[in-house]
């Protein structure tokens, strides 16, 4: 056997895994896409649709509030954690990452338990205003619960990034006049760019696909997983569902894309 | 010359120490002056607290209670670096990777507000002093190590800085390029006219480029002085080993000359002593005919490097003398050879504590 034959014949697993589970689906999905009444136009339904526009650009906005709250909440702390050795240091970093074993349904549950109509919250809030709080069955419960498992990826991320910066890059940002504003403006952000965008980019996509928690909260949260599991459990409308399907997917890279490419120069400067 | 030269600072450290969080003694209370225009070196292995002794200098360490640093009189011992007017260029050269070489030049003088055409002006100045011309727009990961470490000098030099600290900036090149950028650094360093200090564990760069040294070991300062001074007259044992080769020999004194095993060695000022530690410099010994010679002993072995040889000489003195002599002598391993030491060539060491 040549030693190119032996290679192929040590990819053939890869190929027929990656043409069983991948190819072939995502082909069926996307002719299932176009089988509707409208057909390819189906897949324009999503942005044509005013319920099916509305749903998406609500998606959108959740999926970028919930990235940049956590980079700007995991920055501040992974910087600190980093930086900082204090007793129980260890500890907290290990319980901060601690939703990461969660999975979403139990997140939800945690949301309702924070902020339900039994939750915290409202207890808390008809006790000092009379009025019971209650935001668990929204958008801003489905946000919290998607902040909650997003910062501690981002947090670890940031944290390794703070670690490979060359503290004399601050020095000599500081020996040149700059103040702690303009040292972290000038200096320490761009040198993090790389991590945001990687950790940010998880975030982002995580918040625009995940179900688990959405599901836990309320069926009648305007997002594009809801909508696609309604179509295709309740209404059995397999070619919308699965035009909505590929329309989420490729929505989402595409902003990945974007954003890549804007921090690109960023990027490679820091590389 | 230019406009970029400042008259540099005068600094005075009083009494600074530093201690660690953990209670690590980094630097035993120092005192040093370091004159306008000066450039100092801080010389030693590395532990012995001149990098501390720098960060206090810049304003990125604190003094322990008691030390005050002073830039022409003035106290700036509670000011942080971003108002103490210090240049600084580190070992690591810590350029800003998401600026140009131009930019990184210009940060300084873009943080005190300088509109932008004099700033663009004093870059062009710069760029010309240091010698990287059409380098201006270049990524930093673009540069070579000698390139950076240039851009690293302009950007600190850029803010007109009373005083220049410079933390092992030639350590992470290599050998050939040191050697030029050591030059280089000290031609520019006289024509700026600024305070310069130094930190450096090589002693060929301390003695190149320091007016002064001053001599560091486990956090103390062994001696302070021009490069002849710490060369020829080291007060102690440390610092005649740690610059330049020496021989220390241990031995009984009569009558103000050594007894050893070769002969007797007449040295100054050891009248009334019984016994002494003495240095001696391998090119301070002359090599001569065995009949005549007051010391003598038997070559060990010869190894020609060049500009010189240098023989191993035993049975001369308490252990073997290393001689560097004139590339032109016979010399061979086994023959009997004269030794010739002046007493002016024999420094008395304090006995050692």
């Amino acid at each position: 056997m040549s030693h190119r034959s032996f290679v192929g014949l040590c990819l053939l697993p890869l190929a027929v895994v990656t043409a069983a589970f991948f190819l072939l689906p995502m082909a069926r999905l996307i002719a299932t896409g176009a089988e509707g009444p409208q057909g390819l136009a189906g897949y324009l339904a999503i942005l044509v649709e005013p319920r099916y526009r509305a749903t998406l650009i609500n998606t959108v906005l959740l999926a970028t509030a919930t990235t940049l709250v956590t980079l700007i909440v995991a920055t501040i702390v992974g910087m600190f954690l980093q930086r900082h050795r204090f007793p129980g240091r260890s500890i907290l970093i290990a319980m901060l990452t601690f939703p990461l074993a969660f999975p979403g349904v139990v997140v939800g549950f945690m949301i309702i338990l924070l902020a339900g109509r039994q939750g915290v919250i409202g207890d808390l809030s008809s006790h000092l205003t009379g009025q019971k709080l209650v935001f668990a069955y929204s958008i801003y419960g489905l946000f919290l619960g998607y902040l909650y498992f997003s910062i501690p990826r981002v947090i670890l991320t940031i944290m390794a990034a703070v670690q490979k910066l060359d503290p004399g890059l601050e020095e000599a940002a500081r020996s040149l006049g700059a103040g702690p504003w303009a040292v972290q403006r000038d200096v320490v952000l761009p040198a993090l760019a790389p991590a945001f965008v990687a950790s940010g980019a998880i975030a982002f996509a995580t918040a625009m696909g995940a179900f688990g928690t959405a599901f836990t909260l309320a069926t009648n949260i305007d997002v594009l997983p809801m909508l696609i599991y309604t179509e295709f459990t309740l209404a059995a409308n397999f070619a919308t569902s699965a035009a909505l399907s590929v329309g989420l997917g490729v929505i989402t890279w595409f902003i990945l894309a974007l954003a890549r490419s804007f921090s690109g120069s960023a990027v490679a400067a820091a590389g | 010359m230019s406009t970029v030269g400042g008259h540099g600072a005068a600094v005075d450290i009083k009494n600074c120490g530093k201690t660690f969080a953990d209670g690590t003694l980094a630097l035993e209370p120092a005192t040093l002056q370091i004159a306008r225009g000066e450039t100092l070196v801080l010389l030693g292995p590395s532990g012995c607290g001149k990098t501390t002794m720098l960060r206090i200098i810049a304003g990125l360490e604190q003094p322990d209670a008691g030390g005050t640093v002073l830039f022409d009189g003035k106290d700036m011992t509670s000011l942080p670096i971003e108002r103490r007017n210090v240049g600084m260029v580190f070992q690591s050269y810590a350029l800003f990777p998401n600026m140009s070489v131009a930019e990184n030049i210009a940060y300084g003088l873009k943080i005190r507000g300088m509109p932008k055409t004099e700033r663009a002006a004093r870059v062009a100045e710069l760029v010309a002093l240091t010698n990287i011309a059409g380098l201006e727009n270049r990524r930093i990961d673009q540069l070579s190590g000698g390139q950076r470490q240039r851009v690293a000098l302009a950007r600190a030099v850029a803010i007109r800085p009373g005083i220049l600290l410079l933390d092992e900036p030639l350590t992470a090149l290599d050998a050939a390029l040191r050697e030029r950028l050591r030059g280089e650094l000290n031609r520019l360093l006289r024509a700026l006219g600024i305070t310069a200090i130094y930190v450096t564990h090589d002693q060929a760069e301390a003695m190149e480029l320091g007016d002064r040294i001053v001599v560091m070991r486990k956090g103390a300062i062994a001696q302070i002085g021009s490069p002849r001074e710490i060369y020829f007259a080291p007060q102690n044992r440390f610092v005649a080993e740690f610059i330049g080769a020496a021989n220390i020999l241990e031995t009984v004194v009569e009558n103000g000359q050594l007894v050893l095993p070769g002969g007797r060695l007449p040295i100054h000022g050891a009248q009334n002593l019984s016994e002494a530690v003495v240095m001696i410099r391998p090119e301070t010994i002359g090599v001569t005919s065995a009949d005549s010679a007051h010391l003598s002993g038997t070559i060990d072995s010869v190894s020609f490097v060049g500009d010189r040889q240098r023989l191993v000489v035993s049975g001369a003195a308490p252990k073997p003398l290393t001689i560097d002599a004139p590339n032109t002598i016979q010399a061979k391993a086994g023959e009997r050879v004269g030794l010739s030491i002046a007493p002016d060539a024999v420094r008395l060491l304090p006995p050692e504590s």
